[in-house]
């Protein structure tokens, strides 16, 4: 049965962690994401699960990551400084395939910023959180319920492709409360995914861990159990062991690639259309922001305009061929892109729309207000 | 019978790319040693290393093991830690590693005291990458980064692993791999934090521009600046800045160890309550 409850985002990210069977927390306090630790540390010892605030955010990630190797259901937490902060070990993360659910709780950039207030600056940052040549996942939580549920997708897309995954709440969907409907406990839970077993037919001295097909990610048993494998942040080929073979190298990045490009339109892609079907004007939106773009539709829609909204929920990769769709329906002139930032996510969509729709940018600490697109989409002729 | 050394390393990975004479191969057999001596399955023993030198040492070592980025050893160990208390986690670094970038963590693994064994291979120098200046360099050495003479004053490692909390500390030097084998034996069995300050010579990049010699000359030059603790101590305040004292510096087994604290935290939530332990304003 679905569930009804009373709770903020940052709340609804750490309940979700729970659910989703994650067993380890390793961070540091930032504002505004620290409400999610401040939950974990109360839920994760309730079910044997261990909580550690660690000395600086860049042993935060680092210490979920020794967890996550070693077997464990893994997270950590953060917002803008702290994710510059832990670029580095995500890095790792990503060449050694180690999965882990990173929660950043976007603020006001860059450097200290806005700490207390909203901005969606860290699109491009999802991206490319690190250094090098790899494939990054973001999912953007745009309501409360999606606090919940994209950090329960997110601990299923990291386990199954054994890679970090960026969930982004913002300061607005992470510090507002409000009633949020969760999917079935059971349903989650009969739903999660558990990381893949190297084969028993393998003998335990022969089993390499990076030894998969082009496309597949690398299959890490736990810790202690008799796989006397290697992890290293150096390149490497199918053994684990650092290697410079530059067709080795050559293969790995291109598989860290591949196995996520592979699953993107079976299990990345994820977007919500709202009220598209007869619209003239679309406002293409993600995060908070589609708080505001649903009102402001739902008010030009009682005037009897019509106006529909696209919103992304993963963000990286982009799902190009329903962007590339409306484009075939909208002009450019009737797309407004409201963002809380000097446009950082209309570059991608411009990329595979091949126009820019309008935009709509704001980067000093305040939401857009319903009113705001109003103003605009009258602007732009609605 | 001959000490079989094969069980215990991943032999295709031989020989060490450690340049000819270097001491880390002479810490490498004493830790083998050590878990031979206390009879460790492999299965069980995990070795974190970070970047420089001695962040091949998890690679020679047949078990689970993983190479991090720098600096952040002890951070990786602790999660690797705690999420397997029963476990036995070793760390090797270098002092570039454990005491300049990833100082802070090394700084909170000593204070939180979980049991990792925290193996400082300190040769004074960066190695790997060709002489630069490390937290332990002596003053008035030539690094590639210093060519005029380094003056930054140096860390006394032990001295910060205490400061910082560490349960037990201990120093030895690759010029006699029988101490070191006992020191890590003590080390491993000590339920804690456990620091060893191994002093090895880096004749190539440290000694070969200081004109200090060949690697046996720059291990007599370790054996110049060490003495055993109870000599050390009869000597004047102002003769004891010459030498770094050897040996168990500090150990105490009074000291809760982390996992088990935690285990406390673990059985407070399930009944509602707060752990059962007193305010203290000062831990040591």
């Amino acid at each position: 049965m679905a569930r009804e409850v009373i709770s903020s985002g940052n709340e609804l990210a750490a309940l979700a962690a729970i659910d989703a069977g994650c067993k380890f927390f390793g961070g540091y306090p930032i504002t505004p994401s620290s409400e999610v630790a401040h939950e974990l540390s109360v839920l994760l010892p309730r079910v044997g699960g261990k909580f550690i605030q660690m000395e600086d955010e860049i042993g935060g990630i680092c210490v979920a990551l020794g967890a996550s190797m070693s077997g464990v259901k893994s997270m950590t937490n953060t917002s803008g400084p702290g994710m510059s902060l832990k670029a580095e070990q995500i890095g790792l993360g990503f060449i050694a395939e180690v999965p882990l659910v990173i929660t950043n709780v976007m603020r006001g950039g860059p450097s200290t910023g806005l700490p207390t207030r909203v901005q969606q600056g860290d699109i491009n940052q999802s991206k490319s959180p690190t250094h090098g040549d790899y494939k990054s996942i973001t999912f953007c939580a745009g309501n409360l319920s999606e606090c919940y549920t994209e950090v329960v997708r997110a601990f299923n897309v990291a386990e199954e492709l054994m890679t970090p995954v960026i969930v982004l709440l913002d300061e607005t969907i992470g510090h507002m409360v409000g009633k949020a409907v969760l999917p079935d406990l059971e349903e989650v839970k009969a739903n999660l995914v558990e990381r893949a077993k190297p084969d028993p037919n393998v003998p335990k001295n022969e089993f390499l861990p990076y030894d998969v097909p082009e496309d597949k990610p690398a299959v890490i048993p736990p810790f202690f159990q008799g796989y006397h494998f290697h992890i290293t942040g150096l390149h490497h080929g199918p053994t684990g062991f650092p290697t410079e073979d530059a067709v080795l190298c050559q293969n790995l990045i291109e598989r860290l690639h591949r196995k996520i490009n592979s699953r993107r339109k079976d299990l990345l892609d994820s977007y919500e259309e709202y009220l598209l079907d007869d619209a003239e004007y679309l406002v293409l939106c993600y995060g908070s922001v589609s708080l505001a773009a649903r009102e402001a539709i739902d008010r030009l829609r009682a005037e009897g305009k019509k106006i529909g909204m696209f919103r992304p929920i993963t963000l990286w990769p982009s799902p190009e061929e329903k962007i590339a769709e409306l484009a075939q329906r909208f002009p450019a002139d009737k797309i407004l892109m409201p963002e809380l930032n000097m446009g950082q996510y209309i570059d991608e969509v411009e990329r595979i729309m091949k126009q820019r729709p309008v935009s709509l940018n704001k980067a000093n600490g305040r939401p857009i207000s319903p009113a705001e697109i109003i103003a605009k989409l009258k602007e732009m002729g609605i | 019978m001959a000490f079989n050394y094969d069980q215990y390393l991943r032999t295709d990975k031989m020989p060490t790319l450690w340049c000819w004479g270097c001491g880390d191969g002479i810490i490498l057999k004493a830790l083998i040693r050590a878990i031979d001596k206390l009879g460790w399955s492999m299965d069980d023993v995990c070795v974190v290393s970070g970047i420089g030198c001695s962040g091949r040492f998890s690679s020679y070592l047949d078990c689970n093991t993983v190479h991090t980025t720098h600096g952040r050893t002890v951070a990786y160990a602790t999660g690797i830690k705690l999420a397997n208390p029963d476990k036995h986690v070793i760390v090797v670094a270098g002092d570039g590693d454990g005491l300049a970038i990833g100082g802070n963590h090394t700084i909170h693994g000593c204070r939180r005291n979980i049991d990792i064994n925290f193996i400082l291979i300190n040769n004074f120098i960066y190695g790997l990458t060709n002489s630069q200046v490390s937290p332990t360099t002596p003053k008035g050495m030539w690094a590639v980064t210093t060519q005029y003479g380094n003056v930054d004053p140096t860390f006394d490692a032990c001295e910060l692993a205490k400061g910082a909390g560490a349960t037990f500390i201990a120093r030895e030097s690759v010029t006699d791999a029988r101490k070191l084998e006992k020191m890590f034996i003590k080390g491993f069995e000590h339920r804690g934090f456990s620091f060893f300050d191994v002093f090895s010579n880096c004749h190539v990049n440290l000694g070969r521009k200081n004109k200090m010699g060949e690697a046996i000359q720059n291990q007599e030059w370790i054996d110049s600046i060490t003495m055993p603790l109870k000599k050390w101590e009869k000597l004047s305040d102002e003769e004891k800045k010459a030498y770094f004292p050897t040996g168990i510096l500090y150990h105490d087994d009074s000291q809760m160890e982390y996992c088990d604290a935690y285990d406390l935290v673990i059985e407070a939530a399930q009944n509602k309550k707060k752990v059962d332990i007193p305010i203290e304003v000062k831990s040591r």
